[in-house]
């Protein structure tokens, strides 16, 4: 099982907050887990084709090529705009 | 490391920090003007956890990188007015080059790592701020300073 969450402008873009998907064999990178929700229609497609999205894995910033593994919490988000 | 909903007093803040020979401090505050035209109030959210684990690890950073008393952040969210403080940076050391440089590097990583993202409202609606260019940049002139550089500015 991963948790996945979505922040801020990308958040209401796939009106999102959060999801639980079950570990499959091929989800086992950032990039993969970006590619498969792709897959969940238009509006994710778009919305995950942005080149500057960020992306975290157990809350710490990781890679297009960051490895999952069941349990992971992974979060989208665009840009960060603090302080 | 402080993330939190309420208001606070940068003279307070100021005055818990121990004695040193140099005491830089940062308030970032609210403006009333953005991109998308005049501001009245800014929403900010952020990633709970996260965020007091990156501005410990960039306060960590700090630490390592410069002979510091002291590294403390504040960092609001949830709703504010223009003009209200936002975040707030404090640091001492021995000597002013070590809290200049490391007050700003703390900043300079805030802006680019630390996940809290602002949206803007105004008389013209509701719209999310970009990140720009320019913080990006600044925060990687960081990588190209030498580790343990006294003088902690920033190189190229």
């Amino acid at each position: 099982m991963l948790r996945v969450l979505f922040f801020a402008r990308l958040r209401e873009q796939l009106g999102c907050e959060s999801l639980e998907l079950a570990s499959e064999p091929g989800i086992d990178s950032i990039a993969a887990l970006r590619a498969a929700l792709s897959e969940r229609g238009p509006v994710w497609k778009e919305a995950l084709a942005d080149a500057n999205l960020l992306a975290a894995v157990n809350k710490s910033l990781a890679e297009p090529g960051t490895p999952l593994v069941s349990g992971d919490e992974v979060a989208f988000f665009p840009p960060v705009t603090g302080g | 490391m402080r993330v939190q909903e309420a208001a606070f007093s940068p003279d307070q803040l100021q005055r818990s920090l121990p004695a040193a020979g140099a005491v830089v401090t940062f308030t970032g505050n609210v403006r009333d003007a953005g991109a998308g035209g005049a501001v009245d109030s800014l929403q900010l959210e952020h990633y709970a956890g996260m965020t007091e684990h990156s501005l410990q690890a960039i306060a960590e950073e700090a630490a390592a990188r410069w002979a510091l008393a002291a590294a403390h952040v504040v960092h609001r969210v949830g709703r504010l007015d223009a003009g209200e403080a936002i975040v707030w940076v404090g640091v001492c050391a021995a000597h002013r080059a070590e809290a200049f440089a490391a007050c700003e590097f703390i900043m300079d990583a805030l802006k680019t790592r630390a996940p809290f993202w602002k949206k803007e409202h105004g008389p013209q609606g509701a719209r999310w701020v970009d990140a720009r260019a320019s913080d990006v940049a600044r925060a990687q002139r960081w990588q190209l300073t030498r580790t343990g550089d006294a003088d902690g500015a920033p190189g190229g």
